[in-house]
């Protein structure tokens, strides 16, 4: 893993309220180009509105959003995608009834003067899947709706990292999936790593967190709880930062050598 | 299909995917064991409806009745095709046989000699369309915007249309259609030679498609399909055309001779357009995606809005088309356009031919062959001297079959996909 510049994505002091609902508190968060970061918490951490605030779907109110060094304004899905960063949901957000390339290539389908180039979008479909290692898929002429969960994850993730996209999000990709079918699953997303992309994953499956993740973030509600490095850390360590931390008052970058509550 | 199959199993795709004919059948079994019947029932089903009522009815099986049968489809295939867009968003549009109404009524008053404001009957025809789609655009605008379930916006179109036919007809009970233009949709015939010229150009436009799909994949790299099977599907699309054409020109009213009907013509021109539409196209794909999953299709960058309108307006013109072509065949309009079955007739074309209720499955020839199975049966039976009454129960048996057969299709595939 070379990192050695500056993160890929960055959050410094990001403040999210819904009303009388403090969602977000002052939460710093960073991901590096070619690490698979893991984003943990309970339920109502307020992990879904940080990513929406990246994905676009929400307006932060107060901190700042900084990719690739440079501050930017994410203010609608469309705006992300530009800049390459791509959210896979845990719903995956395929259309059953369209086969494997026709989902890949979803909203932004090759054309020539509005004709579909179907050879074109076949080809790199194939060689999408092949580069990622998805063998499982026999055609991709097939229709979504005959795929397994774990086909369907993959043809999720292939979709999102196919645009040249340098940031991905996972948002609990493992959840509805069997035992060999999540292997497959975490096999792709560190190969994501590997191929030098930034990666969140969300999960509330520790085992899968620790698995693939290289550093661990925790929130809970709302706040930085602490930044685990995966190779420093154990289960037990986490699952206690889930369930009891303490906020980490950091100013600026959360520091990646801090062993979670000082407690 | 097979041939990806087959190679990634490491085989070589030549051995498991037979050639020609056989290929086609091969494929039409493969659909069927994973539940997408195709097009293969209604044929059968047509056959059977053909050999029954030959058998029942002496002046069934002639080329003079075949003409009819084409007439008689041509104005419920085209609203039929505005159904299958509509049907594949996953709504519905119950205003179609009045908005068709609506159509036939404009190019009737626009062309009503002596009326200060008449037009030439072509310019009133497309001034009907364009209505027509307007109303499909407001309507499908209500939909897409307020989110007025389409069910009520439509019915409500329904009972409008109907109320302004009603109030421009009322007087003169029916307006009579002399403009020779609008009446050629429904009563002009091709000479033997056009017919021929025509059946030629359908064939030779289909084998260069066919050609553009072969040298467009190869120029990507990606392995032809089946060359045998793409070989009898173009002497299939060859010897249908020229036998169209061939009984057509062995018609005869009171001894002069017919010949292809325009309406027929009119009929296969949007078929092949609506298809490339719906298959080719940025547009098509993206209304197959807003029917499958209109979140996924939103999250995705589609604009969902703009897809609902325009398939409304689709709608709404197909409408106008079908009822010039309806309003041609009896040479006037009266207050009872658009009445009677014509809308539960669209409706049931679309899904005798395989167009889902639920949104993002179907096809724009299952329309086409689902007019004709209905136009057939009616013809038949009429022919067969039996009563009205017959007609619809039969009709209503047939599209009950339908819906069951594909219900229990899909459900075998939903048992054997996952």
């Amino acid at each position: 893993m070379s990192v050695t510049e500056a993160p890929l994505l960055e959050l410094r002091g990001i403040t999210k309220s819904f009303g009388s609902v403090q969602a977000l508190t002052d939460v710093d968060f960073e991901v590096r180009a070619g690490e698979v970061m893991a984003l943990v918490g309970d339920n109502g951490a307020g992990k879904s509105t940080l990513i929406k605030c990246v994905a676009g779907t929400h307006a932060a109110d107060e901190g700042d959003i900084l990719f690739e060094g440079r501050e930017v304004h994410i203010h609608s899905p469309k705006d992300a995608a530009n800049l390459g960063i791509e959210v896979v949901y845990q719903d995956l957000a395929l259309c059953d009834n369209l086969d494997v390339v026709q989902n890949m290539y979803l909203g932004r389908e090759a054309n020539n003067f509005e004709v579909l180039t179907e050879p074109v979008m076949e080809q790199h479909t194939a060689e999408t899947l092949t580069s990622l290692r998805v063998t499982t898929i026999n055609s991709v002429r097939q229709t979504v709706a005959t795929l397994s969960g774990g086909q369907r994850q993959s043809v999720a993730v292939a979709r999102a990292v196919m645009w040249n996209s340098k940031l991905v999000i996972l948002d609990e990709p493992t959840a509805a999936l069997g035992v060999a079918q999540t292997e497959q699953v975490l096999e792709l997303v560190r190969r994501l790593g590997q191929q030098g992309l930034g990666v969140v994953i969300i999960s509330h499956n520790l085992h899968d967190v620790f698995e693939t993740a290289d550093r661990i973030a925790v929130l809970r509600l709302g706040r930085n709880v602490g930044l685990f490095e995966r190779d420093k850390t154990t289960q037990q360590e986490i699952v206690e930062a889930i369930t009891a931390g303490q906020p980490t008052k950091v100013s600026g970058i959360p520091q990646t050598t801090a062993t979670g509550p000082a407690s | 299909m097979t041939t990806a199959g087959a190679a990634a199993e490491g085989k070589p795709a030549a051995q498991e995917a037979p050639q020609g004919v056989a290929g086609l059948l091969h494929r039409a079994y493969d659909n069927m064991k994973s539940g997408n019947l195709g097009v293969l029932p209604i044929v059968i089903g047509l056959i059977f409806i053909v050999v029954f009522f030959s058998f029942k009815a002496t002046n069934f099986f002639t080329a003079t009745n075949f003409v009819n049968i084409i007439i008689q489809m041509a104005g419920t295939a085209m609203l039929a095709y505005g159904v299958v867009f509509v049907l594949l968003l996953g709504e519905i549009d119950l205003s179609i046989s009045y908005v068709a109404g609506i159509g036939a009524l404009t190019v009737a008053e626009l062309q009503l000699p002596g009326s200060g404001h008449e037009i030439n009957g072509l310019l009133a025809m497309l001034c009907a369309v364009a209505i027509c789609a307007a109303i499909g655009a407001g309507q499908g605008s209500i939909v897409a915007y307020v989110g007025v379930p389409s069910f009520v916006v439509t019915l409500a179109g329904y009972l409008v249309w109907q109320g302004v036919i009603l109030q421009r007809l009322e007087q003169p009970g029916s307006i009579i259609i002399q403009d020779r233009w609008i009446n050629y949709t429904a009563s002009y015939f091709f000479s033997h030679t056009a017919g021929w010229l025509i059946a030629a150009l359908v064939t030779g436009l289909y084998l260069i498609s066919v050609i553009w799909t072969v040298v467009s994949h190869r120029r990507a790299g990606i392995p032809t399909k089946n060359k045998g099977t793409m070989i009898a599907k173009v002497l299939g699309v060859a010897a249908a055309s020229f036998g169209v054409v061939a009984i057509c020109n062995h018609s005869y009213v009171q001894g002069n001779p017919l010949g292809l009907p325009l309406a027929g013509v009119i009929v296969v021109v949007f078929l092949i357009v609506l298809t490339f539409l719906a298959k080719r196209t940025t547009f098509g794909r993206h209304v197959y995606a807003v029917g499958g999953n209109a979140e996924a299709a939103r999250r995705a960058g589609i604009n969902v809005h703009r897809i609902r309108i325009l398939v409304f307006m689709i709608s709404g013109a197909m409408a106008a088309c079908g009822g010039i072509i309806l309003a041609a065949n009896v040479n006037s309009v009266d207050l009872n356009f658009g009445g009677g079955t014509l809308l539960l007739n669209s409706i049931a074309a679309a899904v005798i031919g395989g167009v889902s209720l639920f949104g993002g499955r179907g096809e724009v020839r299952g329309a086409f062959l689902g007019a004709l199975v209905i136009a057939t049966v009616s013809n038949g039976l009429n022919t067969a001297g039996y009563a009205t009454g017959i007609i619809y129960i039969v009709t209503g048996l047939i599209l009950l079959f339908a819906v069951t057969l594909d219900t229990i299709a899909r459900r075998l595939q939903v048992r054997s996909g996952r």
